[in-house]
């Protein structure tokens, strides 16, 4: 163990100090040039590592990807729009794009619409008591999949009738005096599928909440007061002054979650290894690249899901063009 | 995008008790309804009691934690089969404390070197000029969304034939690849509300463009520094795929890869075993949302724009 953990800081002391010595050598380098070129070759020889690092693990990779979707199970030889085919007459493959679909119109909504509620709670309380429950609703934030994993497992644990449950959502329904359920296998209404986003929300609703709260926040008082002196209400105060006010950031945290639930892979691979009917396409991704090693299916589903990405990640980009406008 | 950003900017440069300071609450002065308050509070105990449950059932011995409910504790009369032995033999027997140091190993240079690599660049694209340069660093931020697995396939071919597959570099060299973008983005947009001023007049003392990095605006940068540092360190710690498709289970397996395949990817792995590696993964995410909570959320939201 004392060897392992020798050995593990010696790799990391290397890693680090390797990449310190490539800037002291690309410095030094463009100090032996010429005053003139030392100027115009520096900022180059700055970006270089940068660019490398992108263009060899994003671009490059990316661009292969793309070829392999053409190509065979071992990406020996082009099959043509075979992948693509094969996958989308699939019913396998149609189930996992419907369930994908169940996420990506659920959760980001939910989340926008519970993280508005908390966020406008929380806003009327002393800056105490909003800073517990915001700190409560936001530690999940924190925490990976698998760990939240072991918390929301405990919660649907199913235990055969008759037996004192272990999972407390069992333990409800039993004492209602309902049969325990297997809750992740449930297939019905996709219910299992929203077993897994109430998890989701569980940790991803504090970064929705604390995004919105601070555009509450940002709301001029002033126009607030107008609308009391105006004889708003509480609701109509909400309703036609704060939130069109906040309406970008709303957006923001939209589309920031929908990026996410689009990829999605861990809440789903932790807690049902995609069976029942709760596969999504990142872990059918994975499924096709080690349980069936198939390259040019796994590649397919990339593109395919890159392909969807494409349009959010054009409005992702304008809204920081049009920030960097008003600069 | 404007409201993820703004947390990095605005909200470093002035602290944060003039932003409280600019809106007094004249109106809302008097207390929250009473409503308001218990809807609070049902919103707190959903988000806590899972949590409980779980932290409880890690402490209670193998018989107890698998027949019967966690919230039997809450009669005394129960309260005699706690144990730590769970965390005992998840360090040991489920090679958890292995774990624990495989993702330090991961997580701390796959934070440092993009932080390295990112604060030259961006350094470059704010204050030299070249050709090239904002083409450069809109093909960069375009790429921000672009998710981690499009990369996955192709790597993994090559790291096979490299013969680098499940060592640590391997993924080092991934998280580095794919935490530049979001790296550059951040810095970028934090060194360009410093004033230019400082630049031009430590040119004018001639300083270089080294001196000028390394003494003025990577310290002036900390806030945004840490904030990154903090969601990388954070990200990588907690990545379960990428771990599983470069490193997989094994001697070098990180604390996500462990716990999955080791404890909740087997059978008859009671639920004591299984809290109790949960706790492990959560405690270092958790001390550094508590000790960092400013930098942390500030990271957490910028960073929520990664692809």
């Amino acid at each position: 163990m004392v060897i392992k953990i020798l050995n593990t800081i010696l790799t990391v002391v290397a890693g680090i100090g390797a990449a310190l010595v490539v800037y002291w050598i690309l410095n030094k380098l463009a100090e032996l040039l010429p005053r003139r070129w030392e100027h115009r070759v520096k900022p180059y020889l700055y970006i270089l590592p940068a660019v490398a690092a992108i263009c060899l693990y994003v671009l490059y990779p990316g661009i292969q990807t793309i070829v392999y979707s053409f190509a065979n199970a071992e990406s020996t030889q082009f099959v043509g729009l075979q992948n693509y085919t094969k996958l989308l007459s699939s019913d396998g493959f149609q189930q996992t794009l419907v369930t994908t679909l169940v996420w990506i119109i659920v959760a980001p909504l939910a989340a926008v619409l519970l993280g508005l509620l908390v966020a406008t709670l929380v806003d009327k309380l002393r800056p105490t008591g909003e800073k517990a429950a915001k700190t409560i609703v936001f530690f999940p934030m924190a925490i990976s999949a698998v760990g939240a994993g072991t918390v929301w497992l405990l919660i649907y644990a199913f235990v055969p009738a008759g037996q004192p449950q272990v999972g407390i959502q069992n333990a409800i329904v039993t004492a209602l005096g309902f049969d325990p359920v297997a809750w992740l296998t449930v297939r019905a209404f996709y219910l299992n599928t929203l077993f897994l986003i109430i998890m989701f929300l569980w940790s991803q609703v504090g970064f929705s909440m604390v995004l919105l709260s601070a555009a509450i926040k940002g709301v001029p008082t002033e126009t607030v007061e107008a609308g009391r002196v105006d004889g708003a209400s509480e609701r109509q105060i909400f309703r036609r002054i704060v939130f069109p006010q906040i309406m970008p950031t709303v957006v923001t945290v939209y589309v920031t979650v929908l990026i996410g639930v689009m990829k999605l892979f861990d809440v789903v691979y932790v807690m049902t290894n995609g069976n029942f009917n709760t596969n999504v396409l990142a872990t059918e991704f994975y499924n096709q690249l080690f349980t069936n090693f198939n390259n040019g299916y796994a590649a397919a589903i990339v593109v395919m899901l890159v392909i969807a990405v494409i349009p959010v990640m054009i409005f992702q980009v304008r809204q920081f063009r049009l920030e960097e406008a008003t600069r | 995008m404007t409201s993820t950003v703004q947390p990095t900017g605005t909200a470093a440069t002035e602290p944060k008790v003039t932003r409280r300071a600019r809106r007094p609450r004249t109106a809302e002065a008097a207390p929250a309804h009473w409503t308001v308050k218990a809807a609070v509070i049902v919103i707190c105990f959903f988000w806590i009691v899972p949590a409980l449950g779980t932290v409880v059932t890690s402490f209670r011995n193998e018989i107890d934690a698998n027949n019967s409910g966690w919230w039997t504790v809450l009669n005394p009369a129960n309260w005699g089969g706690f144990t730590l032995s769970n965390y005992h033999d998840a360090i040991v027997n489920a090679q958890l404390g292995q774990a624990f140091i495989n993702s330090l190993a991961i997580a701390l240079p796959a934070t440092f070197i993009p932080l390295l690599i990112a604060s030259f660049a961006a350094y470059a694209f704010t204050f030299m000029h070249f050709p090239g340069r904002n083409v450069m660093f809109l093909v960069i931020v375009s790429l921000l969304v672009v998710p981690n697995f499009a990369a996955m396939v192709p790597l993994l071919q090559l790291y096979g034939r490299l013969g680098i597959g499940g060592t640590f570099p391997s993924v080092w060299l991934f998280h580095i690849g794919f935490g530049m973008s979001l790296a550059i983005f951040l810095l970028r947009n934090y060194m360009a509300t410093l004033p230019l001023s400082i630049v031009e007049s430590a040119s004018i003392d001639g300083a270089s463009h080294y001196q000028t990095f390394y003494r003025l605006i990577l310290p002036m940068s900390t806030p945004v520094l840490a904030a990154f540092a903090i969601f990388q360190f954070l990200w990588v710690w907690n990545d379960l795929l990428v771990a599983l498709v470069f490193i997989g289970p094994g001697e070098n397996a990180p604390l996500t890869v462990a716990v999955k395949n080791n404890l909740i990817g087997q059978q008859g792995q009671g639920w004591n075993l299984v809290t109790a590696g949960g706790i492990l993964t959560m405690i270092l995410p958790i001390i550094v949302f508590l000790a960092m909570q400013r930098y942390f959320v500030r990271g957490l939201t910028a960073g929520s724009v990664k692809g």
